[in-house]
């Protein structure tokens, strides 16, 4: 967008003179970053991390430009977000394939976290990735017809391109979708395929590729090597989440992350959605932090729409006490579940959870909902703080948080079975961190203090003081201490923010319930609980986005879980998970 | 010293063990339990002890923004008929995200011109999402989020499709769980109908002073 205009021209134009046949600014309206040459990506992607800075890779993902008219141009356009990991504004590659045999060279040799991305796009647009070590479907099972997020691919119970569908109103002929279209009628299977003949495919080339992994591990196996799937109904997997383990003993030799039981196609529904109905879908995202969902989703719309979707100072204070108050009650479920997987079971858990709850009461008291809460508006939030509300927040920010977050420090932080259990385990260097796309927690506890309120400032978070916190060992035991040095300064900003909250509007304008956005793309991203929350969407002028991607923190975040497990016993995977925090709504969405 | 991190870990459990006796010891001859004011006390920032709600016999009073399933509000005068505040405009089933909303409109058979009430109102309450869209756009305050989230029945294919009828709940039943709102929203028709009554008026006045001979001032439709 323009931020990456103001923010970067220098590389802007040292990249169009270094590769004056592969780069070309993107001159479409709307449009911002540059459309490089397919052939010269991995010689661009290069030169931008190891000359110019540009070392972390936000964002992988994929559009489909489709239009059924005759003589459409029809294409993929793969694009990238690049950030340096010492802050600033983006940089915006793309690279355009056709849609048939779509082709693109991998970008994992030189930025391990574009992996699993690159699994995503392919699976759900076919889009092959030239030189990717283990490209296979990800969310979506081997052997699924089809790519779900391509334009002219249908779900099951479809029923029009886009929302609001014609036959609500005025005729209401209500009926339900599945009675109309009965399950096992509603699939459509690939032209010659035999159902009863089916046979899996899933899991021996998973297995394959652990195999391969194992190899690598190491060359000279001399004791028998075990698979065990931990998951995906396992509790410890915090969801449907499973990882296949190959194991040495009890040593990990390769991991495998599987993921996708929860997934929905979020994505497809964004699109067949207006841009107002996206909202309640954002919270279902990272359900534990929909304040952020909400946040990320907004921002980016409102840098499409412009001026006239500023919110008033009002909104924006209010915005930033409900992310900041999510913070807090998302890392107390991240250390009462971290702590449970360490082993201590429950107690801590409880206790944490007791000052989420009071942190619900609030959300539910102004939003209407605990968690699914649908607050905030393109300009603005939806409602004013009723009555009450603001000195429950202040009691709470003020009195009684600082002391149960400093409670629940002396409960377990030195306790020397924590200690022992989770120092030395897990370790990702800042290096790793950087290359695997962590973020937030993971990223910080690993000694890289990069925050996107400080990194790129959104909303109002310039104002404010506030630490960027940073643990140098990068373990589990950091990455545990990392929320608790973040719930303390999420307090410093909203006492801040408390004290200077001002009066006002809390919508700019109308609160429409269809909005105008203008053509063009945007990339809108927020520092999300767990770290990294982006927002890819690109309109068409239409009441619809014609692309809406998440980058979900969860799902890439696991991107580094194979690196953290290898070489350590299986116990530890379960602690290892816990320490990346992650939630399989936002993961398999 | 090692094993100092443990006891200082147990000792704030035996605090937090200790302190659910006192907080009980505290509220003799009080009820902590089953009573409103226990309940708030236990949902307070100074809750100590035990915290649980022991639902059903106990339930967390809702917020007045608490929103489940929407219902519609119809409006009771004095002769007792009942009128729909729903005008049928279709804004709640066009901003529905799930699309779970259905209205049947109807036209008058003579003039051909939509009537202003839904002949009728279904809400599959199955794929209702709870967003509150429908009752934030409601451009007519006659679509609403209710209070009642105790909706579980046997068979979902039959009784989870709401109708008209049983979507329906009297002004007086929104008054009652939305108090704020309520007046809110009454003071701001209120104001508008005042408005709209005073142009008509001077309207009227405006007229009536033109024509001088022309029907007495003293007709002017000031009601």
């Amino acid at each position: 967008m323009t931020e990456a205009t103001t923010a970067a021209p220098v590389e802007k134009s040292e990249l169009e003179k270094r590769f004056p046949d592969a780069v070309k600014a993107d001159a479409r309206p709307g449009y911002a970053g540059f459309l490089v040459d397919t052939s010269k990506l991995i010689e661009v992607a290069t030169a931008l991390r190891d000359e110019m800075g540009y070392d972390y890779l936000s964002s992988v993902t994929a559009v489909d430009y489709y239009s059924d008219a005759p003589n459409a141009e029809n294409f993929i356009e793969v694009v990238y977000h690049f950030y340096k990991s010492t802050g600033g504004g983006a940089l915006e590659l793309k690279v355009q394939t056709p849609r048939e045999n779509s082709t693109v060279p991998s970008l994992t040799p030189l930025y391990a976290g574009a992996d699993f991305q690159e699994r995503e796009a392919y699976d759900l647009y076919g889009v092959n990735f030239e030189g990717h070590p283990d490209q296979r479907r990800i969310l979506m099972w081997e052997g699924f017809a089809g790519y779900p997020m391509r334009k002219d691919w249908k779900e099951a119970y479809f029923e029009e391109e886009v929302k609001p569908f014609k036959n609500r109103w005025p005729e209401g002929q209500v009926y339900r979708i599945e009675d109309r279209n009965p399950f096992n009628k509603n699939n459509a299977y690939p032209q010659g395929f035999d159902p009863t003949g089916f046979k899996e495919t899933d899991d021996p080339k998973l297995y394959e590729v652990l195999e391969r992994a194992a190899r690598e591990y190491s060359e000279d196996i001399d004791t028998e090597q075990v698979v065990v799937n931990l998951g995906p109904q396992h509790p410890s997997t915090h969801g449907v989440f499973r990882m296949a383990v190959r194991l040495d003993g009890e040593t990990i030799v390769a991991l495998k992350p599987v993921m996708g039981y929860l997934h929905r196609n979020h994505e497809k529904i964004g699109e067949r959605n207006t841009w107002t109905m996206n909202m309640p879908f954002t919270d279902r995202l990272d359900y534990l932090s929909s304040m952020s969902n909400n946040f990320g989703y907004a921002l980016a719309v409102e840098k499409l729409m412009g001026d006239k979707a500023a919110p008033p100072e009002r909104a924006e204070y209010i915005r930033v006490i409900m992310a900041e108050l999510t913070r807090i009650s998302n890392h107390l479920w991240a250390i009462g579940f971290l702590l449970n997987d360490l082993g201590a079971f429950f107690t801590p858990a409880l206790y944490a959870i007791v000052e989420r709850e009071l942190i619900l009461d609030i959300f539910e008291a102004t939003t209407g909902s605990r968690m699914m809460c649908n607050y905030f508006r393109f300009g603005g939030v939806a409602r004013d703080l009723p009555e009450g509300v603001l000195e429950k927040i202040k009691s709470l920010v003020t009195e009684r948080l600082p002391r149960k977050i400093d409670e629940l420090d002396i409960y377990l932080s030195e306790n020397e079975l924590v200690r022992s259990r989770s120092e030395g385990i897990g370790v990702i260097t800042p290096e790793e961190a950087i290359a695997f796309s962590t973020a937030g927690p993971v990223l910080r506890a690993s000694g890289v203090p990069y925050d996107v309120r400080r990194a790129d400032p959104y909303s109002i978070y310039d104002r404010f003081k506030f630490d960027v916190t940073v643990r140098q060992h990068g373990d589990v035991y950091d990455r545990y201490m990392i929320r608790i040095d973040e719930m303390r300064q999420s307090l410093q900003i909203l006492n801040q923010a408390l004290k200077d909250l001002p009066g006002g509007e809390i919508m700019n304008g109308k609160n429409p319930y269809q909005v105008r956005v203008p053509a063009g793309e945007s990339y809108g991203r927020v520092e999300g609980p767990k770290g990294e929350l982006g927002f890819y969407i690109v309109s068409n002028g239409k009441g619809n986005p014609a692309r809406y991607h998440v980058r979900a923190p969860s799902f890439i975040n696991l991107t580094v879980l194979e690196k953290m497990c290898v070489g350590q016993k299986v116990a530890d995977v379960v602690v290892n998970l816990g320490s990346i925090d992650i939630v399989l709504g936002e993961v398999d969405r | 010293m090692y094993g100092l991190g443990i006891l200082k870990g147990m000792w704030v459990t035996l605090t937090h063990f200790i302190d659910s006796y006192v907080e009980d010891i505290k509220w003799l001859g009080r009820n902590r339990y089953y009573s409103k004011e226990g309940i708030q006390h236990r949902r307070s920032k100074d809750t100590k002890g035990i915290f649980t709600v022991q639902y059903p016999e106990e339930k967390l009073p809702v917020p007045e923004e608490f929103r489940f399933v929407p219902f519609l509000v119809y409006d009771v005068d004095e002769e007792g008929n009942k009128h729909d505040r729903c005008t049928s405009c279709g804004i709640c089933a066009k901003v529905c995200p799930p699309q779970c909303i259905w209205i049947v409109r109807t036209e008058d058979p003579v003039t051909k011109r939509p009537v202003p009430e839904p002949v009728d109102f279904f809400i599959d309450v199955d794929i209702c999402m709870n967003c509150g869209y429908c009752a934030e756009y409601c451009p007519f305050d006659a679509i609403k989020m209710d209070h009642d989230y105790e909706m579980a029945s046997f068979d979902r294919h039959a009784e989870h499709i709401f109708n008209k009828e049983k979507l329906s709940k009297p002004a007086s039943y929104y008054a009652g769980i939305r108090p704020t709102n309520y007046n809110r929203e009454e003071t701001l028709k209120a104001e508008e109908a005042a408005k709209k009554a005073a142009a008509a008026a001077a309207k009227a006045a405006a007229a009536a002073a033109k024509p001088a001979d022309g029907p007495a001032a003293g007709s002017t439709p000031a009601q």
